[in-house]
């Protein structure tokens, strides 16, 4: 009989050698005269065990990880076709890792299990249902159902995603369009890369039920040029739905048209703010647009467009499939369904996590992360990318979700939570926050373009120990004006990090050494 | 690769020519031409403005916003190394400080044999497993001062094997 061994064909999985473990698996195999059938799955996103491969057995599937090059000859001795065997790198069934049991996959609930690019697999498991049950139904029913559903906007700012879509559904237009905003530029952050590289037709559901709900033709998917694999992926994906009638003219049978394209970014992070990801579509320099007008009135081509993350067209299949009450079940207060935490930085157990909203900041530091890689205390953490406030660890009792994290001044955002150990250096954090919008601003309103680069200026000044007192008075009141004055959450939100690091960590903007 | 200024002008042509009825085609179009040449050669921006029916400055203006387009031809390889945030909770800092020291150059330079281009990325998405890289399509994680150098090598054994 034929063993299936999986290897995953994802970024991470390949930047810690997958590429070569699956070569020599498949070398391996043909030595030893064993028939096997090699699947390029997702990853499960465990990824301190990447490599993780896996065989299939009657019990289900066992993994191995993380296996290097030096480990393949092993595991075939070891006989690591029966599953449960003896082996240093035998993890038992994946699906029991506590890891991943104790988790509440929702939109990744196909990832890491399926061939990304086999529509059969996508089908098997639950895939094109939410699209089906779509295409019978009216565009305010669709609607309806996502405003059931308590959907809010995954990019990071939270906006009720019904509500965007009811005003490009009660806007005219000849033309309108949907557009997914694939720029994930946040440090810390990786979950809209694995969807589009690990359950890519999951995207492409939702951008069609998008076009279905608010009658626009033509979806755009604005990607950014730093991951060239999900382009692959997704081009692939786009022609295959397209060849079997997902996507183009008669859309699922709907007869109506839904095209798809990807568009791929340019390296400026200011793309990942919607205005200035649709002034690069349209083929400009990613300049801020002033709001209002709000895209879903004037957007891309001055038609009225959809803007929304990638997780958040990737929530829309479940939602349908499952109906709108049943994502919202999930959740927490007005923070409804689950997020798809990222734990990244100095982590013993990074990967994905995704979760109900609701739980505490620790536990998923703690129980899930299993604490820092180095093995030092954790000294501080970032959620919310790059504009997030930075934590401390008395502040980790804070609950997951977009109000709570409110009230502490910190912000939810994309859910990338990036872990620092004692080693770190604050106020050089908060000097980098300011160099990054100094590297990143459009250059639009004056508050980000001049006071980031002031800013750097000043903090300079503040750990050399020129007139501190003074400089961090001066901080303080730069920090204001450019939250107040600025244009978008660029400038406004770059204080974030830089205040709460003075705030918590005083202490080492009082280094006389400096960093 | 006809590497005539005649065979330039019209790789570029055809490139434009191919892309430009595409809604808001500059993108795409400054992508094909960095694909095929490393880099945006500046006889590009004339031919692309009078394809769209834009300004030279208005082309410029694009080219130059955006990081990742260059108007320099780069060496063999191009590595990106990751300064964001979750980077340099692995030890990114120190990472970079090596890389700079071993290749002795800076960010946006390249070594005098044309071999090695540095570009800063913030960001490569591979953040549980950094501090990161990127050469050419590949990123690479858990990256350590050791396993960079045996990458530079092989890199550059790599090219003699070529000739």
């Amino acid at each position: 009989m034929t063993l299936r061994v999986y290897v995953p064909h994802e970024t991470t999985a390949l930047s810690l050698g997958a590429e070569d473990v699956a070569t020599l698996i498949r070398r391996e195999a043909k030595r030893r005269g064993m028939d096997i059938e090699l699947v390029r799955n997702g990853s499960r996103g465990l990824f301190w065990l990447e490599p993780l491969i896996e065989v299939d057995t009657a019990e289900g599937r066992y993994g191995f990880g993380p296996v290097e090059l030096d480990d393949v000859a092993s595991l075939f001795d070891s006989g690591f076709e029966r599953g449960a065997v003896e082996h240093p790198l035998a993890l038992g069934l994946t699906e029991d890792i506590p890891y991943l049991k104790q988790q509440q996959r929702v939109t990744f609930a196909r990832i890491g299990i399926t061939d990304p690019l086999s529509l059969d697999d996508y089908r098997a498991l639950n895939g094109f249902k939410g699209l089906t049950r779509a295409v019978s139904r009216s565009s305010q029913q669709l609607v309806d159902e996502v405003k059931i559903s308590g959907l809010r906007g995954r990019g990071g700012a939270a906006f009720p995603t019904g509500i965007k879509w009811q005003t490009v559904l009660d806007t005219p237009a000849e033309q309108k369009y949907i557009v997914c905003n694939a720029d994930e530029g946040d440090s810390g952050t990786f979950a809209d890369r694995m969807v589009m590289e690990c359950d890519p037709y999951m995207l492409i559901e939702g951008m069609i039920i998008s076009g279905l709900a608010v009658g626009a033709t033509q979806g755009y998917i604005y990607l950014r040029e730093e991951y060239p694999l999900a382009h692959k992926v997704l081009n692939e994906a786009i022609d295959r739905a397209t060849a079997a009638g997902y996507l183009g003219a008669n859309a699922a049978g709907s007869g109506r048209t839904f095209e798809l394209e990807v568009r791929l970014g340019a390296g400026a992070y200011i793309c990942g703010e919607e205005t200035s990801l649709l002034e690069s579509l349209e083929g400009k320099r990613g300049m801020v647009r002033a709001k209002p007008p709000l895209p879903a009135i004037v957007g891309l081509f001055g038609q009225p467009t959809v803007v929304n993350n990638v997780l958040t067209f990737a929530a829309i299949p479940a939602i349908l499939a499952e109906g709108g009450a049943h994502y919202a079940d999930y959740g927490f207060e007005r923070s409804k369904g689950t997020l798809p935490f990222q734990l990244a930085g100095n982590l013993r157990q990074g990967g994905l996590v995704e979760l109900a909203f609701g739980r505490s900041l620790r536990e998923l530091i703690h129980e899930f992360g299993g604490g820092t890689h180095s093995g030092r205390p954790v000294r501080a953490v970032q959620v919310g990318g790059p504009l997030g406030a930075y934590l401390s660890p008395e502040q980790f009792d804070v609950l997951l979700d977009y109000e709570s994290f409110g009230h502490i001044g910190a912000v939810l955002g994309h859910g990338g939570v990036v872990v620092f150990d004692e080693s770190v250096n604050m106020a050089q954090q908060a000097r980098f926050s300011m160099e990054f919008c100094v590297e990143e601003s459009c250059g639009k309103c004056t508050p980000c373009r001049i006071g980031s680069v002031r800013g750097v200026e000043v903090i300079d000044r503040i750990i050399a120990g020129d007139d501190r007192a003074a400089n961090i008075e001066l901080l303080e009141d730069l920090c204001d004006t450019m939250i107040q004055g600025s244009l978008c959450a660029m400038g406004g939100m770059t204080p974030f990090p830089v205040k709460s690091a003075l705030q918590y960590f005083p202490e080492d903007f009082n280094d006389s050494k400096g960093a | 690769m006809d590497d005539t200024q005649a065979g330039v002008l019209n790789t570029i042509e055809e490139l434009v020519a191919s892309m430009k009825h595409k809604p808001g085609a500059l993108l795409p179009i400054l992508h094909g031409i960095q694909d095929h040449f490393g880099y945006i050669p500046d006889p590009a921006i004339e031919i692309i403005a009078s394809h769209l029916r834009y300004t030279a400055a208005d082309v410029h203006g694009v080219i130059s916003f955006y990081h990742y387009f260059r108007s320099e031809r780069p060496g063999r390889y191009v590595i990106e190394i990751c300064r964001a945030e979750a980077c340099q909770a692995q030890g990114g800092r120190e990472f970079e400080r090596h890389v700079r020291e071993k290749l002795n150059i800076g960010l946006d330079q390249t070594t005098p044999n044309q071999d090695i281009s540095l570009k800063a990325v913030y960001c490569l998405g591979n953040c549980a497993t950094g501090p990161s890289i990127r050469v050419g399509d590949q990123i690479k994680g858990r990256m350590s001062p050791a396993k960079f150098d045996r990458l530079v090598d092989e890199l550059t054994t790599f090219k003699l094997e070529l000739k």
